[in-house]
């Protein structure tokens, strides 16, 4: 009884990550119809930025989150100019095609670009912090239990500015119908980059957390676009919060299912889990139809 | 107050306008009718920016309206309700109103065309917490005007503003169309309810096949008998 609340309660930890993970990816897909394969490989980027602070300059992971955050925002910007400017003049079915090539692309590149600079090898940071946290007979890892408040914390700051801030009403605005938002004067190619750079702070984010509550490699990106994927489909578009929670479930169906089926199904069931949701709910569980 | 000169513009490789001209003057309400086809949407839509034409030019008090980006047009003083009315149907009546005071000009005057808005359709006022999607088709048209007008514009253009509704509530949208323009906003209305747009508009232009075939007051078409017999006869098509 005591493992499988452990367990829950680890699925629970790590669900958080997947949730802000997918957040990012979400953004991104609803507001510009561009599939951005190469999130994971942004997170990955991220965990590196945040290691890389740790080793070099001693600095504390979680007070790295306010230079890698706004780095990764930078970043963004940077790549919609350079990378998804040019998808977004597309129709939707076209950009989704040409988001996926040019996105595969900036994945196998990071990817090769990483493992020259940094190696292969599997990293993780190591606070002076670390260690459990025991309640009722559970085992908490601090730093994991940190990861969730932050991941909850920084996907409430993004549900905030899409509803309160002029530019997040324009990204919702872009992202119902771009069409409609010219019409009303708003720059939507503005939009697109501030929704584009905000998803890859995201990114840069959850690579922080990521590298200190689990490890980071070069090659982690496709793991996590696959499972930002997955909760993306399984939360459905619109809802920051909504996305958040989605994640959670994930953890929490991939935990459960190690327990019953053993941990080489924890991925497959969780899959079997998702498909049943959407089976009865193709629109996502808080996705709008 | 806009200019529009040897207009040509084409959806792939079908031509939609060919040498299209018209004219609005300062006060003015234009009509543009003409059967399905014709490329009167697709006129507004190169106003707008939203379409490049192939061809020709857009001047609106001394803008060059086609060096412009569609939400600078909107930020000069045109603006466009268009077909289906395109809602954010995810946001209340508010939201919608307040997104159309975006651009640095109309937020401006945000407050007071707000006031204006509400004045102009107090149903509004009294719905502004709803989820517009859930608003009648009359009630979203009144938004979809509403926030057209809460960028301030001084050329209001309209596509189809009567499609799908019922006749009353076609007559108020048209009532309300005559307070703007008294208001000073000139209007450029295309519509298909040809014998109600004839009868609001001062001047209005047929539309056919992409070109011009006629020009002249409200009145003068609605007696013409080309027109009579293409669009308010017994066989026309509405």
């Amino acid at each position: 009884m005591s493992t499988l609340a452990q367990q829950l309660v680890l699925g629970v930890l790590i669900g958080g990550l997947y949730g802000l993970a997918a957040a990012g990816l979400s953004l991104v897909f609803g507001v510009l119809r561009v599939l951005n394969v190469a999130h994971g490989e942004l997170i990955m980027l991220g965990g590196y930025g945040a290691f890389w602070l740790f080793a070099l300059l001693g600095l504390d992971p979680f007070l790295s989150l306010l230079l890698v955050v706004p780095a990764a925002l930078l970043a963004g910007a940077l790549l919609y100019w350079g990378l998804f400017a040019s998808v977004v003049r597309f129709p939707d079915e076209t950009r989704i095609k040409n988001s996926l090539l040019v996105s595969f692309g900036l994945a196998l590149a990071l990817h090769v670009v990483a493992v020259q600079l940094w190696t292969a090898d599997e990293r993780s940071i190591t606070t002076a912090y670390g260690g459990v946290f025991r309640v009722a007979g559970l085992a908490l890892p601090r730093v994991r239990l940190m990861s969730l408040a932050v991941a909850l914390g920084l996907i409430g700051v993004v549900h905030v500015l899409l509803s309160r801030w002029r530019w997040g009403q324009a990204i919702r605005a872009a992202a119902e119908d771009w069409q409609a938002a010219l019409l009303v004067g708003i720059d939507v190619r503005r939009a697109y980059l501030l929704a584009f750079a905000i998803g890859t702070a995201l990114a840069g984010a959850a690579g922080t957390l990521v590298s200190v509550a689990y490890s980071i490699s070069p090659s982690i990106g496709l793991e996590w676009t696959l499972k930002a994927l997955i909760v993306v489909v399984l939360a459905g578009l619109g809802s920051m919060m909504g996305t958040f929670l989605a994640g959670i479930l994930l953890g929490v169906a991939e935990a459960a299912s190690a327990i019953v089926f053993g941990g080489p199904y924890r991925e497959v069931v969780g899959l079997v889990v998702i498909l049943a949701i959407l089976v009865a709910r193709p629109q996502g569980l808080f996705g709008r139809s | 107050m806009l200019e529009v000169r040897d207009l040509a513009a084409a959806h792939g490789d079908l031509a939609a306008l060919s040498g299209a001209s018209l004219g609005v003057r300062a006060g003015e309400i234009v009509a543009l009718v003409g059967p399905n086809g014709a490329g009167k949407s697709t006129l507004l839509q190169c106003i707008t920016g939203l379409v490049r034409p192939r061809a020709g030019e857009i001047v609106s008090e001394g803008r060059d309206l086609l060096a412009l980006r569609p939400h600078q047009i909107v930020d000069h003083g045109v603006a466009l309700v268009p077909e289906g009315r395109r809602l954010f149907g995810q946001m209340s009546v508010e939201e919608n109103l307040a997104l159309g005071a975006f651009g640095p000009r109309a937020r401006r005057e945000r407050e007071a065309s707000l006031e204006r808005v509400y004045r102009l359709f107090p149903v509004l006022a009294e719905r502004r917490r709803q989820m517009s999607r859930t608003l009648s088709g009359g009630q979203q048209q009144m938004v979809a005007i509403g926030r057209a007008l809460m960028t301030a514009p001084r050329l209001l253009m309209l596509d189809e503003p009567s499609l799908g509704l019922a006749p009353r509530v076609v007559g108020s949208i048209f009532e309300a169309l005559e307070v703007i323009n008294r208001a000073g906003v000139s209007v450029l209305l295309v519509e298909q309810n040809v014998r109600a747009a004839l009868e609001l508009a001062g001047r209005a232009y047929v539309l056919e096949g992409g070109r011009v075939v006629g020009e002249g007051t409200g009145s003068d078409l609605l007696a013409d008998p080309h027109v009579r017999r293409a669009y308010l006869g017994p066989l026309a098509i509405r």
